[in-house]
């Protein structure tokens, strides 16, 4: 079912298009990447979504109905550009912003304590936020985010300012979040994180959305017939036919583990990479490489420009 | 509704706790009253050591005729002691030693000598005293050269004091003493305090614009409330504390001046003082000029509104206070460093300087037309007719003044709530005048 989805929507900022009939739509429980270099309108579609701008064209839909103020509350928002007040205690700081959200005061402190204890930083409570290295402020920042239960997340570069070990335990609460039916819109320039945690993803550039599906849909797509293949025995690329039909990528020999990359031409196919093959080798392994994100982004980004 | 008073509270404790907050507020009526108690206290220690002063008297015509007061001996010295002390006039026995010449009663000039510059009061205690003998020998030869009876009596009753009463009438002829200085102090003081609140709490609400912006919080913040929301609460919350600062000033101010009281005499221990000089010098006229003012300040701080006064106060100060502080927070939403205020700040702080500098011609005449255009003028109102409230002010100018300062502010706070909307979320762009005008028209 669909929770959320923006319907050609365009905003511009005096003479700067930010976004251009851009659509997109999540489904509920699912987690959804929002992709684009800087200054596609990424921020501009997420501040929409959080009711901080109005777009000048164009709707937006929580639960199959238009947006409307009072459903702040069921959306959480991590901004890429965040921070705390500096001197205002921690607790007191999380307790406000948890009441801003709509929770009484009972509630926030008892979803509070909960959360404190698992990330085991209750002895921060009576701290001042500046006594507190930049990753314990995101730590912080990130309960914030999630202590009213929204129904919809919506994370900008969640981990920026984390060690790997916080990045693991964050990644960690995301998942659990989305198992515990949350619903969650993530944007990030990591493309590891986005194979690891998105179910879906769009990608926007230039003010246009350029890609948009299901994460493993997308990678299968921008596959391009590239196979990497280990064999037994020895052969000369150079003195066969091989080499004239096929782009090889990589080709290394040497005693035991021979390993080859190679690309078939469009018209052909992969039964026949493997007929050409057997007849000189024997196959060990015959595996088709899928893209990266990271190279699906950079290929869609460069092709649009 | 409920969200803006969640911001205000925030905004209205984290300033009250600080620490800063209860020094300032405790500090400022120590500060005052050591600047009221201090003098006085001073004063009425000051000379309580004896002082001899050696009178050497070549004329005669003195001699034993200089009465000793409390504090000060007279003693007259023959020329050789006179001499010698004068030599060594530190280690001397006298204080100061005075030479009246042998031919004074022509040249009328006295010389005071001392190791130290003296006291103004003892300069005048040794003049008036020697006055006050030739004065007293001229009468008595008047006196007796004339031959009529009670002539000292009549002379002395000829000296008179007047009181320069000030009148106001009212509507239907209605008669009120009143006073032109307190009228002045009066104004002076509400003016300057809402020119002092104005800059303070101003200036506090775009820092703390500028804090949310700088911490990077005020996005988190933003998706819960609205910017305007925030806005206001901010402004609000701040105006609170501004009301309690100057609700504590003046719990303090009278506790203090309940205290200062017991340094200066009471108007019953004045009238005490006064009958007691009276009965020592059967010349002096009855009722004492000073103890008539005394009278005649409290007559007319009665007769003055102080109900209309602080209702006025309150009002003008909220609506210059919300006036200025909007302006104030679209320039700390505009600005990503304090250093980029300068060229947004002195349109800002040029009228409210303006205003400074009219409230005092005003005070002088309260009812001319630089007083009453710039008590019109919404960005001056606020001081200057504050300035000229005591003096009494037709009420059709009270109401135009008050209505014209309504719309500029809700105008204000609406034109500045739109700048702030937009300059909160804008980050290291160095913004010209042209750029807010733009943020001015973008759409919500």
């Amino acid at each position: 079912m669909e929770l959320f989805s923006a319907k050609e929507v365009s905003k511009t900022y005096s003479s700067q298009q930010a976004l251009t009939n851009v659509s997109v739509s999540v489904e509920e429980g699912t987690i959804f990447g929002l992709l684009g270099p800087n200054g596609a309108g990424k921020t501009t579609l997420i501040r929409i979504i959080n009711q901080i701008t109005a777009p000048d064209s164009g709707s937006v839909w929580l639960d199959g109905r238009p947006l409307k103020p009072g459903d702040i509350s069921q959306i959480g928002y991590l901004p890429e550009e965040r921070g705390l007040y500096k001197k205002m205690k921690v607790g007191e700081q999380a307790l406000y912003l948890g009441q801003l959200k709509g929770l009484s005061r009972h509630d926030a402190m008892k979803e509070l304590k909960i959360w404190f204890e698992k990330f085991e930083i209750t002895s921060w409570w009576d701290k001042k936020v500046m006594e507190l290295s930049k990753g314990m402020q995101q730590k912080v920042q990130f309960i914030c985010t999630v202590l009213h239960k929204p129904r919809l997340l919506i994370f900008d570069e969640p981990f920026s300012g984390f060690d790997p070990i916080n990045t693991d335990l964050i990644t960690r609460e995301i998942l659990q979040l989305k198992k515990d039916g949350a619903t969650i819109i993530f944007s990030t320039h990591n493309m590891e994180s986005v194979e690891q945690l998105c179910d879906h993803i769009a990608l926007i550039d230039k003010s246009k959305k350029i890609l948009d599906g299901p994460t493993q849909e997308i990678r299968e797509k921008y596959k391009s017939n590239i196979y990497d293949i280990a064999y037994r025995g020895s052969f000369d690329l150079k003195s066969h036919d091989l080499a004239n039909k096929y782009n090889i990528i990589k080709h290394e020999q040497n005693g035991h583990g021979n390993r080859l990359s190679i690309q078939y031409p469009d018209g052909s196919s992969s039964r026949e990479l493997i007929k050409d093959l057997v007849e000189q080798v024997e196959l060990i392994s015959f595996n088709e490489v899928i893209p990266s994100m990271n190279e699906v982004f950079i290929k869609v980004v460069k092709q649009n420009s | 509704m409920h969200k803006i008073l969640l911001i205000l509270k925030r905004e209205y404790t984290t300033r009250v706790q600080k620490k800063s907050f209860i020094f300032l507020t405790l500090l400022m009526p120590v500060i005052m009253a050591a600047l009221i108690i201090l003098p006085a206290y001073f004063a009425s220690m000051g000379d309580e050591q004896t002082r001899t002063i050696g009178v050497y008297d070549g004329s005669a015509v003195f001699l034993g005729r200089l009465e000793n007061s409390e504090f000060t001996k007279f003693q007259f010295i023959p020329r050789d002691e006179f001499v010698s002390s004068k030599s060594d006039i530190k280690n001397s026995n006298y204080y100061a030693l005075v030479d009246i010449e042998p031919n004074f009663l022509i040249t009328k000039t006295v010389q005071v000598l001392s190791a130290n510059n003296i006291a103004f009061d003892l300069k005048s205690q040794i003049k008036d005293k020697i006055q006050g003998v030739i004065e007293k020998d001229k009468m008595a030869e008047v006196v007796r050269q004339t031959a009529i009876p009670d002539l000292e009596k009549k002379l002395a009753a000829t000296k008179t004091h007047i009181n320069l009463d000030t009148i106001k009438v009212g509507d239907g002829g209605v008669v009120e003493k009143s006073s032109t200085e307190i009228g002045m102090v009066l104004g002076y003081i509400f003016g300057f305090m809402i020119y002092l609140f104005i800059f303070i709490y101003g200036t506090m609400v775009m820092q703390g614009v500028m804090e949310e912006k700088q911490s990077r919080i005020v996005e988190v913040i933003i998706s819960s409330v609205r910017p305007f929301q925030l806005m206001m609460g901010k402004i609000v919350g701040i105006a609170l504390v501004g009301l309690t600062q100057f609700a504590l000033w003046v719990i303090l101010g009278i506790a203090i001046l309940t205290a200062s009281k017991s340094f200066y005499p009471s108007p019953a221990q004045a009238h005490q003082m006064q009958n007691v000089i009276e009965q020592q010098d059967s010349m002096q006229q009855a009722g004492g000029p000073e103890l008539d003012k005394i009278q005649d300040l409290l007559a007319m701080v009665g007769t003055i509104n102080f109900p209309l006064i602080i209702g006025c106060f309150i009002f003008f100060f909220i609506g210059g206070y919300l006036l200025y502080s909007s302006m104030f927070a679209a320039v700390g939403s505009a600005i990503d460093v304090q250093e980029d205020a300068q060229q947004f700040m002195l349109p800002i702080t040029l009228p409210i300087i303006v205003s400074i500098m009219v409230m005092v011609s005003a005070l002088r005449s309260p009812d001319g037309p630089i007083a009453f255009w710039f008590s019109m003028i919404p960005f001056t109102s606020p001081i200057v007719m504050m300035a000229r409230i005591p003096f009494g002010v037709p009420i059709w100018q009270l109401l135009l003044s008050m209505f014209l300062l309504i719309i500029t502010f809700v105008a204000m706070v609406w034109i500045t709530a739109k700048i702030y909307r937009t300059g909160i979320l804008m980050y290291g762009k160095k913004p010209s005048w042209k750029e807010l005008g733009k943020w001015l028209m973008y759409k919500s």
